[in-house]
This record gives C-alpha cells, structure tokens and sequence, in this order.
C-alpha cells in the first residue's frame, strides 16, 4: 500500500495505482481531467496531457520533486509522494494550453456535431479554455469517411487520444484500423473504406471523447438533450446487455453502452444491442438515467433561475465582448 | 596536431575491409576483453573513463550500462542508434562509411559486456548505402570468428544484425526506435520504465549512439586513465564535430573536448574561418535542437571566459546565454543569414517530424511553423512575437519525448537573442519579400558581430 496525498487529502491505495486513479477515489475538483486514458483500456493514456500534476514530493524515500509536470493517468503513486492538482498554478497553466492545444485545429462544428452535449472537449473546453482564440492560420481538414457501415468517421474532429484503437485491439480479434501518417497529418484510417466489421466496434463510439466517431444509425436524428436516457437490459449471449437507451417518446433513437461519472465504459457492449433492438419491446426498463457531472444533458432539468443571477452572467459576457479578461464565471449558472 | 581516438586511420586506403583494418591495429579490443577482462571490469573502466553519449543528451555511458538489469533471466540487448537525423549533424555517417569495422568491434565489446547474445544497428534509411557497408563488414567479420558462435574460441557468441529505419527522425528517440525495431509505428514510449529495465521486446537494453560504441575500443586498447587525460573534467576524450554552413572548410572533425570554439571556428586546422570574408553572425553548436547563439556568446560566455568545446563549458549560463555541445552538429551562420528564416526552417522539420502522439507537440509543432512563415514572408504581427515564446514556452516540458522541447528551444532562444530581427521582418514587410533579403543588406547589429 502508497499513501499519497493530492491537493492535502491523503489517502492510501494499493501500489501501483496511478496518480489519477488515487484523486479519482479521493474525489472532487481535484481530480485531474483526462482525454486519452480510459480505464478499461489497457496501455490508454500519457499521450493528450491534460492530465499533467505536479509532484512536490516524489515519495518518503526520495523525496526529491520530479522536474517536469507528470501524466496523472500513467504514474504510478510512491509511498509519500505529494500531489499537486489544482492547488498547482503551474499545472493549471499548462492544462490551459493543452485545451488550447487541442482546439486549434478542432473545427468548433458544435451546432452541428453529434456529439455535442456529451463532448469531453466540449466540457473541458468551458471549464478550462478561455473564450478567444489565438489561433489564425487555417484548421488542418480532412474528409469525412465511413470507416464501418455504421460508424461514420470525421478526422477533423479527432484529438489522436487512440482510444479506439485500443478498442480494436483488446475486445475484436482484429484491428483494421489504426493511425496513418504522423504530427498533425495523423489521422484514424483504415486502409480499406467499410473495413471495420466486427461485433464489438460499436464500442469505438463510445469511447471516443468527441465526435470524431459518431454513430451513423443516430446521425442529425436528435440532440442528445432532447432525448430520454434511460438505463435498460436484455438478455444477450454476447455481452452483459446492459445499456442506456435514448429515447424520445416511445423511439429508441441510439443504444449506447452505459458509463461512469468519468464518462467510460466499465462494460462492453455487443453490435447486436446497440444497432439492431431499437424498439422498446426488445428491452427491460431499469429505470431513468442518472447523468452525473458535466454534461450539459445533465442541464435538461431547467431550473428557474434568479433574475439577479442572470444580469450578473450577462454582465460578464460584456465585459468579455469590450475585451476585458474574462472573470469567472457565475457557478450557480455553470455548475 | 590533437589527438585522434576515432578517425586516427580514416585515410589509409582501404581501411573500410577487415585486413586492412587489422593491420592498424583493429580487433585488438575484442582480443583483450573477451580474452582477459570481466564485463564489471569493463563497465569500471568505461566509467573511469567518463565517455558520455554522444548522441545529444551527454548521458555517462558507464552509468547507463551499470542500470542494465544484468541478472534478469530475459534475454538482453545492445541497440546501436544509428538514425543521425538531426539537422546539421552528419558524424556518425562518416564514421560508418570509412570505419564500419570500428563500430562492429565496439560492438561486439559492449555486447560482450552488458551480456547480449543478439545486437542491432538500427540506421536511418536514407543511409542504405552505408548498409551494404556494414552488412559487408559483418559478414567479413563473422568470417573471421569476431561474431558467431564462440568468439575467438571463448564461450562467448553474439548474432549482429542492421536494421534500416524508414525515414522518420523520432525513430532516433530511444523508445521510438525500438517500437520501430518491433516493427511498430515509431510512437516514443512512455517512461518510466526505461529501456535499460525493459526496453527491446520488453527485456533489458541499452541503447547507445555510434560514435560512443566506436570510442569503447580505444578506452580498452589504452585504459581509461589515458583516455580520460584528454579533455577536461567530465568532458573525455574526444568528439567528432559535424561543422557546416558559412565557414571555408566545412565536414567532420575529431576534436580532443576542451578546444576553444573561437579556435575550432578560425584555426586552418578545422572551419579555417568564416567564408567569403565575412563575419560570424551565429552558431547551433549541437545540432538543430540546441539553443543559437549570436557570435559573441558562442565565442565568450557572459562571464567573459573563453568558451570552450565541452559539455559544460557550452551550457555555460544556461538557456539565458548558453547552449548544449548535444550532438555536435556545428551550424555556422554569417552576416547575411536571415535567423527568421533559418527558425522558420528548423520549425518546418519539427513540424514535419513530430510522430504526433501528444497534443502540445502535434498542434504547438505546426502553430509556431505556420507563425514563422507568416513572419518571414512579411505577414507578421507585433503580438505574433510573443505568441511563439508563449507557444514554445507551452510545449516545453509538457510532452512525452523530447522532441517538444527540441522544437521549442531554437524558437524561444532565437527570439530571446534576435528579437529585433523578428521586428524587422514585422515593421518592414516590403523589405522581406526577396528571400535572399539579408544577403544585399546585412541586418546590422554590429556588437553581435565577430571579424573574421
Ligand atoms: C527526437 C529525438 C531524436 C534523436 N535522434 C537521435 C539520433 O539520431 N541518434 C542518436 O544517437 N541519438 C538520438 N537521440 C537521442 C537518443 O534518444 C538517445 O539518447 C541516444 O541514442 C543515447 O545514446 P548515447 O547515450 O550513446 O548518446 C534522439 C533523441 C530525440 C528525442
Ligand atoms: S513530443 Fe512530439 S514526437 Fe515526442 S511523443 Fe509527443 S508528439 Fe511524439
Ligand atoms: S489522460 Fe493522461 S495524458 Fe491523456
């Protein structure tokens, strides 16, 4: 066992577990955001940044500060080592660049993006971007390609966290696609149009942190704030059949498999579950589901807010618009 | 004349062919380790000796074969960095065209040492002319019992094989290249763990640069005490300077470490000065990665003493008004050199090169490159000065492999040493719409500036 301590809350787990896994148990605004690591898959990670701490203290043993910022999701805590998360200015800082980072060549297509409502970008971009960009060459482009018969491809929006291939690497016996080229021409391919067809690809879509995958059965049919999610099951050979459906009225109009507070999966779901039973009949109803922290579906459940609250947020975006620095924003209207 | 460790035969004819090369002496190395000295008392005398690596980073090459993981039960190898892809460094090239049975023989007795039964030279592609040189010398060398089974009769055996790589300066990033050598994409990896621990096909490796494998022979042949007496402090022996642009006698010297560069730059005996009668605007002393330095820094430190060609003495205050030795990739520049256009250059191959796995260096990569061309093609901005310091300052130390920091630090030490050139290139647009624009008209700023 490591006791480690983040942001002054100490806790200990087993050896082994990394920086963010420990913050994610101890909870809270501490723990770090992460675009590329996903915890079901395995060797995800290290590679989007966001997730960069300070260690202050690299273990009881040697307790030596590590020089550079480290990846939260891949380093492994020490015995007595001290985190820094938010309580870092430095860190702060550079999760702010990396959110800059990943936004000037992302296309901003929101309005119309599929995924817009349950985008990680889109979350972390409120939370940590600012509001202007500095960014005026052109956005690298690339076409838009069905990769599967389902799964419509827009590299255009992809952040290169290679989620998905690791999805085709660990749960298909075969992965037919992967990252061609390198820098910023990379792009997710595969070699053959409509190559991936497999019973468990469906999955790439859920775990993609934006709308690069996008699932070509649900495409332009609703926003997903407009939809119902609810959590269902039925009875699959090939996987738990466990699932959220999102519903309008009585359409299924997507199945997707079901994830937790840091939007991942923890139970794959089949083919067969997501694309083909759309039709309430083909489901047992478990029940609503719970959207945790974030998600702008989370804000379906419009409150009426205070007048006064409103005038101060509006008074804000002016101050913005004059050119001013942007001050925080109002968090009874963000949270 | 200065000591010659590496390059002392390179001119005698047909040195590149195993008879020749065993006339003037070559394979005694192996002879005596494999014959009578233990891999601990060769990993003593190669840290006696205070070889770094020189590949860029300078590490000690007796401490990384100490970190081997030498009683694993996995198999363990040795890895020769054979990728020399960094701009304005060309050595290792010329090392193993002229000498490639220097390099096996260094080889054979650091594999010796570290306990590898299997060894790779993992070479850039576009040297494939050097490959048939090597795969000559290994056959020669099998055929002559210096690889194979049984080594001189000892019970020692060592397979060598040469791997070309396919065109990609982050496959000569350690961890990148020995994804590459797993036939993988070149992604670096992750660490720690670090190669020495788990490295090729996840068992203990090292992985060294060609010109430190090739000086190990000679640290054998005359015992790391004389070795050692070459140079100063930690800075042994010597290194082999890859000396181009502006200067009358550009190529590859052997230089004992130590030797002033105002000398290296002026002295016949290597650049033979600055051509054309000009003056000497700037240096990259190690390689595209390293900071530039305007003529007066590189020629005295801040503090006013002579800077002289060592590790330290080239870090000599810092990235404030130092640099690194790094690969030894000496890139002169005259008067007329535009240093926007040459960032804008160096930012181009960053860009070009970043395997694009982690976002500050995918995006920052080709922000600060399309930032530059705008500048230099006189489309620039005030703001846009400061906004690549900001960049590069934002890439820097966030990545997983050096490359980031790689492409930061030429900008941010560009901007940090000529900053009024960026100005220029903003306030008089007009002025830089001819490429060759300093060519005619020499950005003055006298007191940089060294007479030839
Ligand atoms: C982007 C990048 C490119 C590199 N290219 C080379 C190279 O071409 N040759 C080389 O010897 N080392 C190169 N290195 C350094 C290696 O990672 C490694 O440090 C070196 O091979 C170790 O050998 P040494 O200790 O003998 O210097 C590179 C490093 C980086 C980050
Ligand atoms: S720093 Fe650049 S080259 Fe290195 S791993 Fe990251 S993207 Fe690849
Ligand atoms: S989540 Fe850790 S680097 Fe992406």
């Amino acid at each position: 066992m490591a006791k480690v301590t983040i942001d002054g809350a100490t806790i200990e787990v087993p050896d082994g577990t990394t920086i963010l896994n420990a913050a994610r148990q101890i909870g809270g605004e501490s723990v770090p955001p992460a675009m590329c690591y996903y915890s079901t898959l395995k060797e995800s990670g290290g590679k989007c940044r966001v997730c960069l701490v300070k260690v202050a203290q690299g273990s009881t043993k040697d307790p030596r500060p590590m020089p550079k910022l480290m990846a939260s999701c891949r380093t492994p805590v020490m015995d007595g080592m001290v985190v820094q998360s938010i309580t870092s200015p430095e860190v702060l800082e550079a999760r702010k660049s990396v959110v800059e980072f990943l936004l000037i060549n992302h296309p901003l297509d929101c309005p119309i993006c599929d995924q817009a409502g349950e985008c990680d970008l889109q979350n972390l971009a409120y939370k940590h971007g600012v509001a202007k960009t500095r960014y005026e060459e052109e956005r690298r482009t690339f076409e838009k390609i069905d990769i599967g018969d389902k799964i419509k491809l827009h590299m255009n929006r992809c952040i290169l966290c290679y989620r998905c291939t690791f999805v085709a690497n660990q749960l298909t016996d075969n992965r037919v696609h992967g990252v061609l080229s390198r820098g910023d021409a990379s792009e997710i391919s595969t070699y053959i149009q409509k190559a991936v067809d497999n019973d468990f690809s469906g999955n790439m879509i859920d775990v993609c942190p934006v709308g690069a995958l996008t699932d070509k059965t649900f495409r332009f049919k609703s926003r997903v704030w407009f939809t119902n999610p609810m959590d269902g099951h039925r009875n699959c050979p090939k996987c738990s059949g466990k699932v959220v459906l999102w519903t309008k009225g009585n359409d299924v109009l997507r199945v997707s498999a079901r994830t937790d507070q840091y939007n991942e999966v923890k139970e794959f779901i089949c083919n067969e579950c997501r694309f083909e039973h759309k039709n309430m009949n083909d489901w047992t109803i478990d029940g609503p589901r719970h959207i945790d922290r974030d998600s702008v579906i989370a804000q379906n459940h419009y409150e009426r807010t205070d007048l006064q609250k409103l005038k101060l947020e509006i008074d804000r975006q002016i101050e913005f618009e004059k050119g001013k620095q942007l001050p925080e924003p109002n968090p009874s209207l963000t949270a | 004349m200065s000591k010659k460790f590496l390059l002392e035969h390179v001119n005698v004819p047909r040195i590149e062919t195993i008879n020749v090369y065993r006339e003037k002496g070559g394979y005694a190395a192996v002879e005596k380790a494999l014959k009578t000295m233990t891999p601990d008392q060769i990993i003593d005398e190669v840290k006696f000796s205070d070889l770094r690596g020189r590949g860029g980073a300078g590490f000690p090459t007796g401490l990384k074969w100490s970190f081997m993981d030498r009683k694993s039960d996995k198999p363990r190898y040795l890895v020769c960095n054979a990728d020399e892809s960094e701009p304005g460094t060309f050595k290792d090239r010329y090392l193993m065209e002229k000498l490639p049975h220097l390099l096996i023989e260094g080889m054979i007795v650091s594999s010796y040492t570290l306990g590898a039964k299997a060894a790779y030279i993992y070479i850039r592609g576009e040297y494939m002319y050097i490959v048939r040189i090597l795969e000559k010398a290994i056959e020669e060398a099998y055929a002559a019992g210096y690889l194979g089974k049984n080594i001189l009769g000892t019970d020692y055996s060592l397979d060598l094989y040469v791997h070309p790589g396919a065109g990609a300066y982050i496959c000569g990033e350690e961890t990148a290249l020995l994804e590459s050598l797993e036939g993988k994409r070149g992604n670096p990896r992750l660490k720690p763990p670090f190669p020495a621990i788990a490295g090729l096909y996840a068992c203990p490796t090292v992985v060294n640069n060609v010109e430190s494998i090739a000086s190990v022979p000679t640290i054998i042949n005359i015992t790391a005490d004389k070795y050692n007496d070459v140079g100063i402090g930690k800075s042994a022996g010597t290194k082999l300077i890859s000396a181009s642009g502006h200067i009358n006698k550009p190529g590859v010297y052997e230089i004992e470490l130590g030797l002033p560069v105002e000398d290296f730059i002026y002295s016949d005996e290597y650049c033979g000065g600055i051509w054309k009668g000009r003056k000497l605007k700037a240096v990259v002393a190690g390689g595209s990665s390293v900071p530039i330095l305007p003529a007066n820094l590189i020629i005295t430190t801040a503090k006013g003493e002579k800077r002289l060609m060592t590790y330290e003495s080239m870090a000599d205050g810092g990235f404030v008004s130092g640099t690194m030795l790094g690969s030894g990739g000496f890139i002169v520049m005259d008067e007329t050199t535009c240093i926007v256009r040459n960032l804008w250059t160096f930012a181009r191959f960053y860009h070009h090169e970043s395997c694009g796995q982690c976002s500050p260096c995918r995006e920052g990569t080709g922000w600060m490159e399309k930032v530059l061309h705008r500048i230099e093609h006189g489309h620039g901005h005030m703001n846009d000065i400061d906004l690549l310091v900001d960049v590069a300052k934002k890439i820097e130390g966030n990545t997983i492999c050096p490359l980031g920091d790689a492409a930061a630090w030429p900008v941010a030490s560009a901007i940090r040493h000529f900053r009024e050139e960026f100005e220029y290139h903003v306030k008089y647009p007009e002025k830089v719409k001819d490429p060759k624009h300093f060519e005619k008209e020499p950005f003055e700023r006298e007191a940089l500036m060294v007479n030839g």
